[in-house]
């Protein structure tokens, strides 16, 4: 399988502080990759290197195939991103959003109108087209922002606590879409707080004090740390490490 | 290009979907301007006064009836010898009350001197200095005119008086720099100060940084709609000025608008650099009011004379773009100066621009680590 985001010996020093302890993980084409950890344990600043919103202090780093310190323009045309505080433009339509961020990956006109029909006919959205965003309920706002966020076709989307603040069935459907874009072959890059959604990615890592210290399928993660469920497996790392 | 293009169509519809921004760009200006120019008005005319008149010849009456045709005052009362004088400011009816004593001409005549007393409401004090100033002038003008014409004083030294640049004294010739100062500083610092810290709070900041776009042009994008906005307003505040209220253009337009864009710029780069300091829209805000208003209204000279301030306030005021800006355009409007006598001025704001500038991509590179 194809490698999207290779990362050999990644640090981020802030000063004398190290959020980021020589990482090492690929990532392959249309998995969901669950990127875990307490607040304040790092996952934050790697995600931000991968999107080259940071650069690191050392190590090498490959996303969609092209290098992190030289490549920063190529990558960012490849990938897609969200953030935890939702990202659309709230006195903005929906068609208005979706205009503007076509607009600055390049879509033609013509392609981001069919494309819009598309999205707006699978969220059920189309009698809201000319609605603001800021009229419409959370679930339905955090949808339309994942699905924005791969308007653009991008080779991976990177999702920052994604669903922050939604009720687990809106979280369900939502997860929904993910499976939908992983099955189109994009791969999935998200962080979360939620146990119940690691369980839904297909391979997990989790991150203490700025080092990785499990890295395997959801399954093989229980197993060898004998849990019932992540939530387990989470906690018996964190008392590891204390 | 297109890019670009799509950013401001966005940029535009922030600006026109948001009543108070709308509000503050378009109604601000015209409102500061009426109000400083009509109702603020440091101008005396038509303030009512009081006379007390106890001779009732015909030099008291002389003098009343020049004192009233002259504009300035207007007869609000007509005070007995047992009227409370003090009652009447009390009632805050009139502004100065100008008294005569008993027998007035033919002490005047016999002494060749005699006294007018000035009473003036001074917890107004500057009304109350200007209001006496201009009776003074009055009467003592219509002495010599009237009374001395035919006497001929030996070594008479006669001061002539002519207010260059503004003959009629409107204090409007010297809002309309201030209010064109203040106004495009409001607008360009604070508006996009307040757009960038906006779309940090809101997460969509990430969101652009992580797309194609450039730093440079996420930051051109935002920038560009308040400088075409603030150089309308620049425009507005001139033909305002101009139209309702008679300021002159003496020297070049081009001029006057080449300074204005400079200003603008100016302001837009440290609108820039309090965003990046301000975490979110209210800090940009509560930065830009207290850190641009208040010390353009206070230490620019728009207001208040910058000479007699206390000299550390002297100094502290060359920090203030507003300063140099109001000396550019008051030279170009009401003297008709050209470059040559304020590229000093000019330089310092190019060097200010360049300043907030230099320090606003410094601190952007610091934020995005």
């Amino acid at each position: 399988m194809e490698k999207v985001i290779e990362v050999h010996n990644l640090v981020k020093k802030f000063g004398s502080f190290v959020a980021n302890d020589h990482l090492n993980f690929d990532v392959f084409q249309g998995e969901i990759f669950g990127f875990l950890g307490a607040n304040g344990a790092g996952k934050t600043t790697a995600m931000k290197i991968l999107c080259g919103l940071s650069s690191p202090t050392s190590g090498q780093v490959k996303v969609a195939g092209f290098d992190i310190y030289k490549e920063t323009e190529k990558i960012k045309r490849n990938i897609g991103y969200m953030s935890q505080k939702f990202s659309l433009y709230e006195d903005m339509t929906i068609a208005e959003n979706i205009r503007f961020f076509s607009g600055i990956y390049g879509i033609s006109p013509k392609n981001r109108k069919e494309k819009q029909d598309k999205l707006l006919k699978d969220l059920d959205l189309e009698s809201a087209k000319d609605s603001l965003i800021g009229s419409l309920p959370l679930g339905w706002k955090q949808k339309l922002a994942f699905s924005v966020a791969i308007f653009h076709d991008p080779k991976i989307v990177f999702l920052d606590e994604p669903t922050g603040g939604v009720d687990p069935i809106t979280r369900r459907k939502f997860w929904d879409l993910i499976y939908e874009a992983s099955d189109r072959g994009i791969t999935i890059f998200v962080t979360t707080h939620y146990m119940d959604e690691a369980e839904y990615c297909n391979r997990v890592s989790i991150m203490n004090e700025g080092r990785i210290e499990a890295l395997d399928t959801p399954d093989n993660l229980k197993k060898q740390f004998g849990a019932k469920n992540m939530d387990e497996v989470f906690l018996k790392i964190a008392r590891n490490v204390e | 290009m297109k890019q670009f293009i799509g950013f401001l169509r966005k940029e535009f519809l922030h600006i026109f979907r948001d009543p108070r921004t709308m509000l503050i760009i378009f109604l601000l200006p015209i409102v500061q301007l009426l109000l400083f120019g009509k109702v603020i008005n440091t101008d005396i005319q038509n303030s009512k006064i009081a006379i007390l008149d106890q001779s009732h010849d015909n030099t008291t009456r002389e003098i009343t009836s020049k004192l009233m045709s002259s504009g300035y005052f207007v007869l609000g009362e007509e005070l007995m010898p047992s009227d409370d004088v003090e009652d009447v400011f009390r009632k805050g009816k009139v502004k100065m009350v100008v008294t005569f004593g008993t027998n007035f001409e033919q002490t005047l005549e016999r002494d060749g001197k005699v006294d007018v007393q000035l009473l003036a409401d001074a917890s107004d004090p500057n009304t109350a200095r200007i209001l006496t100033n201009y009776a003074s002038g009055i009467i003592n003008d219509y002495v010599k005119k009237e009374k001395l014409k035919n006497i001929e004083l030996p070594n008479q030294i006669n001061t002539e008086v002519r207010m260059l640049y503004n003959e009629g004294l409107k204090s409007v010739y010297m809002f309309v720099p201030g209010i064109m100062a203040m106004i495009l500083m409001l607008i360009s610092a604070m508006m996009t100060s307040i757009s960038i810290s906006k779309e940090k709070e809101l997460g969509t900041m990430e969101v652009l940084l992580a797309s194609p776009l450039k730093p440079i042009q996420i930051v051109l994008g935002k920038v560009t709609p308040y400088l075409l906005l603030s150089f309308v307003n620049a425009l507005t505040i001139i033909i305002i000025g101009v139209f309702i209220f008679g300021v002159p253009i003496k020297g070049s337009f081009f001029l006057l608008m080449a300074e204005s864009f400079l200003f603008i710029l100016m302001a837009l780069s440290l609108g820039i650099l309090i965003s990046t300091v301000a975490p979110n829209q209210m800090v940009a805000m509560f930065i830009s009011v207290l850190a641009l208003m208040l010390p353009t209204i206070l230490l620019s000279g728009f207001m208040f004379p910058i000479e007699n301030m206390p000299l550390p306030l002297r100094i502290i005021s060359h920090a203030m773009p507003p300063r140099w800006f109001i000396v550019i355009i008051k030279n170009i409007m009401l003297k008709g100066t050209g470059i040559m006598y304020v590229w000093k001025e000019t330089l310092i704001l190019m060097f200010m621009a360049f300043v907030f500038i230099a320090l606003s991509i410094k601190n952007f590179k610091i934020r995005l680590e």
